[in-house]
């Protein structure tokens, strides 16, 4: 076999940050003054790798590292999307992060170490890549939840989304096993083509694609392998919460994409039907449990298990019959859920942020009471976060609704959409709990907010891009189906 | 057609107003908040007139439509446009929006600029629902609308607001979310569009009908509120301030009517016909039933919701016999009913403003300290029970005309909310305004003062005006409602 020197270009952006962590490190390590150095540097690294993203974006699928790496606009647009969401994610968490005294540089390596994962995840063309990306985010975010050491509830979480997340990568990797030994490569589109010319025993590929689906489904925090989520969520710090609940799961969208749809698509008919499945399951569950939870923390946790089944609803209507041409939109509806997801889910942990300080973790539905007396402003943002959760008009949420239920509509799963909205329905309940609570309840404490200025410019911008984009959600539409165009 | 978009401004005036009133801050500001919240009401009621006098009364066709392209990715468009249905609610809203502000000047007295805020985005957006020809953009307008009346309703509301507020907006949520699968439905049958006027074109067969009707219905039943899902109405009511109730009694009960005719009728004509006997029974067993219910009532506000929802039995009665005499009988009533009821809340919430106390026990005599509220009460009681020369005599005449063409002992039912309407409403009055003066806070009482006088006394000419001379309300909406008979008359199938 001969050397060739890869091609490196397409893989600019992850060599970046690879190079920027180990300076991060050393500066870390240096520095007088090593928290400002180190997040000054992650932001600077993120700022550099979407500028290096930008770059070389060039609309073109290239291939790198003996196609183990794709570069596509899919890619590039998702990542472009997780380097804002973890640019938020960290300065939403500097001020909650310091009062605690864990804002080392370490965190920041680790932040950067995940995201690092998450571009792998993004831009893998092989399921080890996958793999190892996978093993990179998810290593990262168990020293991240663990971080806070003294405390019994998030050493507890760690704990658990660990042995948990040890489990699903266990299973995606016995399923990537199976599917080696029956198509006998592992490159995402070798193995499409196996498939496609009936190379393999089907057997032996659709037991693998269980596990697949099985260690994708945890990823994604979807019933029934959710059960990490609220206790995580819960446990961890709620800085650390606020990253895994943004982030990550533009990752695991990708993983989906790149597994299921590039890999599997022609097994599309079957891992749709395991799909719907955990959709509905976690429409149903995720709503109906949250409305018991009393700790918003875990609230927004089972809401996100729910708003991760909506989105797979968008990938389960891509192929019906055998017709496969409404797939760009079912998933491009899939991607924008995904996106706006990850907005709402930033804002609404900012929010909680917000309120806390040190000594005092925000986080009981009791602490927003009368929120509207103590900070009108914030109160509004809030609400519209949690109105655009809830999928009411003008907010983005709504439109992310609208475009999965319309690929639904188009598929023909009319008693599925039904079912998601009446889910909804009850969604709204616990949502406009959250708006009862600050504008109608009087408020038990009145300590100003003590959030520095930077936070609350940019969670005030978070909550105004949620309005504006649900005014004009156009742009980012389309931009989602032109990036899948070329993908698919 | 005319360069300048009023309808656009009937709809951003008020919102950009209430961004303003909501930007003015804290309560120090009330009166820059009041002033302001004043100015963009009257401006969006400036914007509105001319909808009615460069209105075309001859053409059923859709007037001062604006078209441009929304979100392209899914053939959405911001699509507006009026008929003869639809230009007199919205100028009703526009004017409701100043009888609110005005009502609500003294009365809040905390968080002024958000309460103002809430009311004039909530006029913006009921406008945008009577002039989108978009599916999407009315489901949006129609959803966003629940956002500023829960907010009113939970902050400014009574004792028991929250649970109402929560009602009200589950309850009605819960109507409109099957609607969006109508919708998204609409779009795939249609080949690609969401415009209202091709989807009244779109040829559908039974079955397919009768699921979209039952979704319509579903969605505009809880709004109108028809029979059996009325019962977040009076709590609402109950609750909520007054400005809320007279825009819930006002216009928002008119929009759930509004659709009916704009999607049900037209777009699932065949499944329309054959849900009629259905329709008309609930909308019977509203007029008697509730009229009944109403008659019990201690609390003069929900005797007023019930009240309200006995009338609007009879609005969704008129639709659904089909002849134009119903038909516009039933416009005629919800135009009617908005002053009316409007003004019956105004007038409640002037007594309540005093003695902080709804029922009617606790009343008696009122006439001897408030003769001057106590003769426009009067005025609106009539009315209010349908007494001919106010206005509220002519809808229900005319539906009652026309349901006795046809089937005689319908028209008979409906006919008895002239004797039930006037026993409740009358009974009250009774009990509020005459008689000894029942207590020492009654005798305390002071009469209404300039400001409440005026916004009675506008209602007052507007109930009279449109009882004495209906002319140009039914003018306006004849040629529309004429050609909707038609299209609705036509098989689909």
């Amino acid at each position: 076999m001969n050397f060739v020197i890869p091609d490196f270009y397409p893989a600019a952006a992850e060599l970046f940050v690879v190079a920027m962590s180990f300076v991060i490190l050393l500066a870390g390590t240096f520095s007088k003054h090593p928290r400002n150095v180190a997040y000054a540097l992650s932001q600077l690294t993120l700022i550099g790798a979407a500028a290096i993203t930008l770059f070389t974006m060039d609309g073109q699928v290239s291939f790198t590292f003996s196609n183990m790496y794709v570069d596509d606009l899919m890619g590039d647009f998702l990542k472009l999307v997780l380097y804002f969401a973890v640019a938020i994610a960290l300065l939403y968490s500097r001020s909650y992060m310091n009062d605690r005294k864990i804002e080392t540089t370490e965190y920041y390596v680790l932040a950067i170490f995940a995201t690092l994962g998450m571009m792998v995840m993004i831009t893998a063309n092989h399921f080890l890549t996958i793999y190892l990306g996978l093993e990179l985010l998810s290593l990262a975010l168990y020293a991240m939840v663990a971080l806070l050491r003294d405390s019994a509830r998030a050493t507890e979480a760690a704990m658990k989304y660990f042995v948990l997340g040890a489990l699903a990568s266990g299973l995606l990797l016995y399923g990537i096993s199976m599917l080696y030994g029956g198509a006998g490569t592992l490159e995402i589109s070798g193995v499409a083509q196996a498939i496609y010319q009936q190379a393999g025993n089907k057997t032996v590929l659709m037991f693998g694609l269980v596990f697949i689906v099985a260690g994708l489904a945890f990823k994604l925090g979807v019933v029934p392998f959710h059960m990490w989520i609220p206790d995580v969520y819960h446990g961890a710090p709620t800085s650390i919460t606020l990253f895994i609940a943004s982030a990550p799961k533009l990752a695991a969208f990708a993983m989906a994409m790149r597994l299921l749809v590039n890999g599997l698509f022609e097994f599309a008919e079957q891992w749709q039907s395991m799909l719907m499945v955990l959709a509905v399951l976690s429409i149903v569950l995720g709503n109906l449990a949250a409305i018991a939870q009393s700790n918003l923390k875990r609230m927004l946790g089972y809401s996100g298990i729910s708003h991760m089944g909506f989105m797979l609803l968008g990938l389960v209507s891509g192929v019906v019959g055998g017709d496969r041409h409404f797939a760009l939109n079912a998933y491009s509806s899939a991607m924008f859920y995904v996106v706006s997801y990850v907005l709402m889910s930033l804002a609404s942990f900012g929010v909680l942020l917000l309120l806390s300080r040190a000594g005092f973790e925000a986080e009981a539905l009791d602490d927003f009471k009368g929120l509207n007396k103590r900070n009108s402003w914030f109160a509004g943002v809030m609400a519209m976060v949690m109105f655009s959760m809830a999928g009411i008009p003008f907010f983005v949420g709504f439109f992310a609704k609208f475009s999965v239920l319309q690929a639904v509509v188009a598929a023909g799963y009319i008693w599925i959409a039904i079912l998601a909205v009446v889910m909804s329905l009850i969604g709204a309940f616990y949502y406009l709990r959250v708006v009862k609570i600050m504008y109608f309840d009087e408020p038990l404490e009145a300590t100003p907010l003590t959030a520095p200025a930077d936070m609350r410019a940019l969670l005030s911008l978070n909550g105004i891009a949620i309005a504006v984009l649900g005014l004009a959600p156009q742009a980012l539409m389309s931009l989602c189906a032109y990036s899948l165009l070329g993908s698919l | 057609m005319t360069g300048i978009p009023f309808l656009s401004l009937a709809i951003w005036v008020p919102i950009v107003g209430g961004l303003l009133a909501l930007a003015s801050g804290s309560d120090r500001n009330a009166s820059v908040a009041r002033f302001v919240a004043l100015f963009f009401a009257l401006a969006g009621l400036a914007v509105s007139i001319p909808l009615y006098t460069g209105f075309d009364a001859t053409t059923s066709a859709m007037q001062f439509v604006e078209a441009y392209p929304w979100i392209p990715r899914f053939n959405i468009n911001y699509v507006l446009g009026v008929d003869g249905i639809s230009v007199l609610f919205v100028l009703l809203n526009s004017f409701i929006t100043v009888i609110v502000v005005v009502a609500g000047w003294e009365v809040i007295q905390e968080k002024v600029g958000q309460y103002m805020a809430a009311f004039l985005i909530m006029s913006g957006l009921i406008n945008g629902i009577f002039s989108a020809l978009d599916g999407v953009l009315f489901y949006v307008f129609f959803e966003a609308s629940l956002i500023p009346l829960f907010i009113i309703i939970g902050v400014w509301g009574g004792a028991n607001r929250v649970y109402a507020a929560i009602k009200f907006f589950l309850y009605t949520l819960a109507g409109s979310l099957l609607m969006l699968i109508a919708l998204l439905y609409l779009f795939m049958e249609s080949g690609g569009s969401f415009n209202i006027l091709d989807w009244h074109q779109l040829k559908l067969g039974m079955e397919v009908q009768s699921l979209i009707f039952l979704a319509f219905l579903v969605s505009f039943a809880v709004k109108v509120p028809m029979f059996p899902v009325h019962t977040w109405l009076p709590d609402a009511h109950v609750e909520a301030p007054t400005g809320g109730s007279i825009v819930l009694a006002a216009i928002g009960l008119k929009l759930g009517a509004y659709g009916f005719l704009r999607f049900a009728l037209p777009i699932a004509p065949d499944a329309s016909h054959a849900f009629a006997p259905l329709i008309i029974t609930l909308s019977l067993i509203a007029v008697i039933y509730i009229g009944f219910v109403a008659l019990v009532q201690t609390d003069m506000k929900k005797l007023v919701a019930y009240s309200s929802i006995s009338h609007m039995g009879f609005v969704t009665l008129g639709f659904f016999i089909f002849n134009p005499l119903g038909v516009e009988g039933a416009l005629v009533q919800m135009i009617s009913h908005g002053f009316v009821s409007a003004a019956m809340f105004a007038s409640i919430g002037v007594l309540y403003d005093r003695m902080h106390s709804r029922q009617i026990a606790d009343y008696g005599g009122v006439v001897n300290v408030m003769p001057k509220f106590a003769a426009l009460f009067m005025l609106f009681a009539m009315a209010n029970s349908g007494l001919p020369a106010t206005s509220g005599f002519v809808g229900e005449f005319m539906v009652a005309l026309g349901a006795v063409k046809f089937n005689f002992w319908i028209g008979f039912g409906a006919a008895t909310t002239l004797i039930l309407g006037a026993a409740y409403t009358l009974w009250m009055y009774k009990r509020v305004v005459f008689g000894a003066v029942a207590n020492h806070h009654v005798a305390e009482l002071t009469d209404i003062n300039n400001r409440e006088f005026v916004f009675l006394a506008i209602l007052a000419v507007c109930v009279l005006a449109m009882g004495i001379y209906p002319f140009p309300v039914t003018e306006v909406m004849h040629a529309s409602v004429n050609e909707l008979l038609k299209h609705v008359a036509v098989s689909k199938l």
